[in-house]
């Protein structure tokens, strides 16, 4: 079952630095209104998650963490916001917008494949309990996948034909 | 019934009392001048009102060239001759003095009068050195929900296929956004399921964030003439408010702010418990049930008491009043689409509809409401960010039809991406990328949230903003150039109201001074700018408002909206008729959906859907396999906590809204004298428990504080949920000393320096209603009382002590019943 484990810690680390990834963007672009209440939102899913493997996880003995602590990293949120919001009217923040968008998408499409691996490694070992905490979660994943997806197609024109 | 009454001290008038299934009886209200009897009238011009989704039909009493007067029209299917004290009184706006009367441009920082030439050809240089320099993403445009039909139809087509810019949208994304993209979550298509003759044969209406009385108040008095009548209905209302709809409810639901996917849960997990469902609807017109019904398993009532804060027996309440209703209507308005989670609570006012199999039927109806006038033409002719027709950005065959019809190259209407929303445009605009934004008859240094970013983004100097409205209004006062509009009653149109009907609005009087017709404007802009179709030709063939309304016809032709049926002289006939109006249908369609869901096949449904929470979108594939034969979609949603709770710094939450004596930004009712003396000021309203627990009193004036900023108003203490803060919206300042913002000898006053910039990401429309707020007292009032209404939601919770709303002899409205209801009523005697 070391394959299994193996999973539940890819998933494990995966969904954490998706948390930490989702909280620093809505915190870097402030100013992108939408970008920060979703991506805030959004990480409360991979909080579940965490929750949800590091449950499950205890039957296979491991002793992975739950979810990180939903608040803020307080003043450095703070400065991070201010400057957000100081580079707000120019238009070079777009760049780095795409290239978080990017990361995100590319941190929760890797999640989905770890999520898929751990739901097939669960039928083959008709591990029922294993196949629904796949099952529970991964569709959330791939929503999240689908919302950096179609930010990117939406801004991309704009930000790319003005600079 | 032959009686005069104060129309704002008894807004709803008297009433006709009538019986389930039988037509609603006439009234006709009218309202002329001090000193104008009717026999001075010259002439009574047909037309529609634009200040509220109603669209009451009214004609215009006309003499020596002045409008004098309104008067209901007995024959249109919508008022059966009433109108609202908005309609009564608000035409006199028309004739202010302070209207424009010729254009103006910025010169050396101020605005100084010019010609139009000057003007239009400031713009038209702009334009052309932006799309060369910038391209036509440089180019913004932001409209309103109180134009006519042609009038969107032409800036959509020099927007779309002129200029080739993916920013036009209109201030209906603030009222109206959510009911259109709800409509498509659940039917595939927008476009009105129910009407406002269902008001006639539900047993059971149900008002989710709806104030009707306020809001629609020509249909609250066909429910009042309801509930006085035979077997009348039993209303359910969910607003926090104690509206006059709240009183006369049988069951009134008060949640908490934000937490209406909660409530709604609840209610259909009770309704689905208990059984109360039409099984053979379900399995014939739907998908996805199951999926809602696991969704909604443990949204138990006790569940959602928690997170509403409403007892769990009240939400039982409902869902045993909701259920068994035998005819159901439902109508919707801010309270849920200005809130958290909009689209998602309102899909699932539409799934208890189709769970228990009520649309289509007289009375099983919903009614997603619009908040503007003309809200519905903006989202028919693509004014907002939809494409023309209904039709589908993310469908290419719907593209190249269009471009068809345009006579342009598909890839010259942009659709890589859904049409820009208006907040989004303004963040363009912030960020600059977008360099000109032309505003067209709104005011969104009022009516935008955070009002002091709003301000910031529209000062900037290498943003070109063009305004062109009736009045130099406090988004006026920051432009670069501004053309004076003529309005309602100085130019001609057609105009759609919440309900689908289309009703023409013709000209009575001449605009002031040299202000056009906003039709005249955007024409005479696409004749200078050049726009070419692709064989060389004038892009846009057509020149005045009837030939535009033939050209709208040969875009709406075979989409829902189908107005190929409609003429200007068969809507001067007959009055409104509701689309879609062809062929099959040439005297119009009641219900869309009388004959099963129609418009959600993948090959024509207008949007392939959202994702509830995130708003991503789904892709052709996705949506075929969820629903390859086109049926009504279930889509279930779990609740998500709003985004701004309240703190011990800010322990109040704050709502804002519309009441009945104004509209949108007071452009027009704060200069109609009866309308601004009932309400000439900006209050806050407070439970009478919060008031005494914290010692306050009617009349103190009040510090208003949020993270965005602040506002003062006097107290009015109500019936409202304790911990809750209501300030009417849109108090502005062009009224104020300073012109168009708070300053030192003007404290804000406008409800949105406060309000928080976060969107539904589903349809992108803002959030007004989830605010957490500070209340401080500034000053004792001393016995001042709040300059709020006693008439309405605002009503004192100590009646006695405040001095009652009246209007007095300038406000006198006759209303006089129909003449043969009067000879039976004699017979009978």
């Amino acid at each position: 079952m070391n394959g299994i484990k193996l999973i539940l810690r890819a998933v494990h680390h995966g969904e954490q630095h998706l948390v930490r990834e989702l909280v620093a963007v809505a915190e870097r672009h402030h100013t992108e209104h939408e970008i920060h209440h979703v991506a805030t939102d959004l990480a409360g899913w991979s909080r579940e998650h965490l929750q949800q493997v590091s449950d499950t996880a205890r039957d296979y003995d491991l002793a992975l963490t739950g979810p990180p602590d939903a608040s803020s990293s307080g003043f450095l949120m703070t400065l991070t916001e201010q400057a957000a919001e100081r580079a707000g009217c120019r238009p070079e923040p777009g760049l780095l917008l795409l290239r978080d968008l990017r990361e995100l998408h590319l941190s929760a499409s890797n999640n989905s494949l770890h999520w898929e691996m751990l739901a097939q490694a669960a039928q083959a070992t008709k591990d029922d309990k294993l196949l629904e905490l796949a099952s529970a979660c991964h569709p959330q994943t791939l929503r999240q996948v689908r919302w950096t997806n179609t930010m990117i197609k939406i801004l991309c024109p704009q930000i790319l034909t003005s600079l | 019934m032959d009686a005069s009454v104060d129309g704002i001290a008894q807004p709803w008038g008297s009433r006709t009392p009538f019986g389930r299934h039988e037509p609603w009886p006439v009234r006709v209200d009218t309202h002329l001048a001090a000193g104008v009897e009717p026999g001075m009238v010259e002439r009574w011009v047909q037309a529609a009102s634009i200040l509220h989704s109603d669209g009451d039909a009214m004609d215009i009493a006309v003499s020596g060239g002045h409008m004098v007067g309104v008067r209901g029209r007995s024959v249109d299917r919508v008022t059966r001759g009433r109108l609202g004290p908005k309609d009564l009184f608000g035409w006199q706006a028309n004739a202010s003095p302070d209207r424009l009367s010729r254009p103006l441009i910025r010169q050396d920082g101020r605005l100084v009068e010019c010609d139009w030439n000057t003007a239009m050809e400031r713009i038209v240089c702009r334009s052309k050195s932006l799309l060369d320099e910038r391209g036509p993403g440089s180019i913004g445009f932001y409209t309103t929900g109180q134009l006519f039909l042609e009038e969107y139809y032409t800036l959509a087509v020099l927007a779309r296929a002129g200029i080739g810019t993916n920013h036009l949208d209109g201030n209906t994304r603030l009222c109206t956004s959510t009911a259109a993209e709800a409509l498509k979550e659940s039917f595939g298509c927008d476009g009105q399921p129910g009407s406002y003759d269902d008001i006639d044969h539900a047993d059971v209406i149900a008002l989710f964030g709806h104030n009707i009385a306020e809001t629609q108040p020509v249909q609250w008095m066909r429910i009042l003439d309801r509930l006085e009548g035979r077997d009348p209905p039993r209303l359910v209302c969910v607003d926090p408010r104690p509206t006059q709809a709240a009183r006369r409810a049988a069951v009134h639901l008060a949640p908490r702010l934000g937490t209406n996917v909660a409530l709604l849960n609840a209610l259909l997990h009770e309704i689905l418990r208990t059984g109360r469902i039409d099984h053979d609807y379900i399995t014939a017109q739907t998908v996805c049930f199951d999926e809602l019904r696991a969704r909604v398993k443990d949204c138990s009532p006790e569940w959602a008491a928690e997170i509403c804060d409403v007892p769990a027996d009240r939400i039982r309440e409902a869902a045993e009043v909701v259920g068994s209703a035998d005819r159901l209507l439902s109508t919707v308005l801010q309270g849920v689409y200005q809130s958290h989670q909009a689209t998602a609570a309102v899909v699932q006012i539409n799934n208890l509809h189709l769970i228990r199999g009520m649309v289509g039927r007289p009375g099983a109806g919903v009614l997603q409401m619009n908040g503007q006038p003309t809200a519905q033409n903006t989202r028919e002719c693509g004014a907002n960010g939809d494409l023309p027709g209904f039709r589908n950005w993310d469908n290419d065959q719907h593209v190249t039809e269009l471009a068809k019809v345009w006579n342009v190259e598909p890839k010259t209407i942009p659709h890589y991406a859904p049409p820009t929303h208006a907040m989004q445009i303004f963040r363009y605009a912030e960020q600059g990328s977008v360099r000109m934004l032309w505003i067209s008859g709104t005011n969104p240094a009022v009516s935008l949230p955070e009002l002091s970013r709003i301000r910031s983004i529209l000062a900037q100097d290498r943003l070109f903003v063009v305004v062109q409205d009736l009045f130099l209004t406090e988004t006026a006062q920051l432009a670069d150039v501004v053309l004076p509009a003529a309005t309602w009653g100085e130019k001609t149109g057609t105009l759609t109201n919440a309900d689908r009907t289309v009703h023409l609005s013709d000209k009575a009087v001449e605009p002031p001074g040299e202000a056009k017709p906003d039709l005249e404007i955007f024409l005479d802009y696409a004749a200078r700018m050049d726009f070419r179709d692709k064989d060389g030709g004038p892009l846009i063939t057509w020149h005045d408002p009837e030939t535009t309304f033939e050209a709208w016809k040969r875009c709406s032709a075979g989409r829902p909206c189908d107005y190929t049926g409609l003429t200007y002289a068969g809507l001067r006939l007959a009055g409104g008729i509701q689309w879609p109006c062809n062929d099959e249908a040439p005297d119009g369609t009641e219900r869309l959906y009388a004959h099963g869901i129609s418009w959600a096949r993948p090959e024509v449904c207008e949007s392939y859907g959202k994702d509830l929470v995130t708003g991503a979108t789904n892709s052709v594939v996705e949506y075929r396999s969820l629903n390859p034969d086109g049926k009504a979609m279930l889509k279930a949603a779990d609740y998500l906590p709003p985004h701004e709770e309240p703190t011990e710094e800010y322990p109040f939450q704050l709502t804002t809204g519309r009441t009945i004596y104004h509209f949108h930004t007071r452009t027009k009712t704060g200069r109609a004298p009866q309308l601004n003396a009932a309400a000439p000021d900006v209050w806050v309203e407070v439970s009478a428990f919060d008031a005494g627990t914290l010692g306050f009193h009617e009349g103190d004036m009040m510090e208003v504080l949020t993270p965005r900023g602040g506002l003062r108003a006097r107290l009015r203490s109500t019936d409202i949920r304790p911990g809750l803060l209501f300030v009417p919206f849109h108090y502005g300042y062009w009224d104020t000393p300073a012109g168009h913002r708070p300053d030192d000898s003007t404290p804000g006053r406008a409800a949105n320096e406060t309000t928080i910039t976060d969107w539904d990401p589903v349809s992108k429309q803002p959030l007004f209603k989830t605010a957490a707020a500070a209340l401080r007292l500034v000053e004792r009032g001393d016995g001042a009382s709040a300059p709020a209404p006693t008439t309405a939601a605002s009503a004192p919770s100590r009646p006695g002590d405040v001095p009652a709303t009246m209007g007095g002899p300038s406000a006198r409205v006759s209303q006089v019943g129909d003449p043969a209801r009067h000879r039976h009523q004699g017979d009978s005697e």
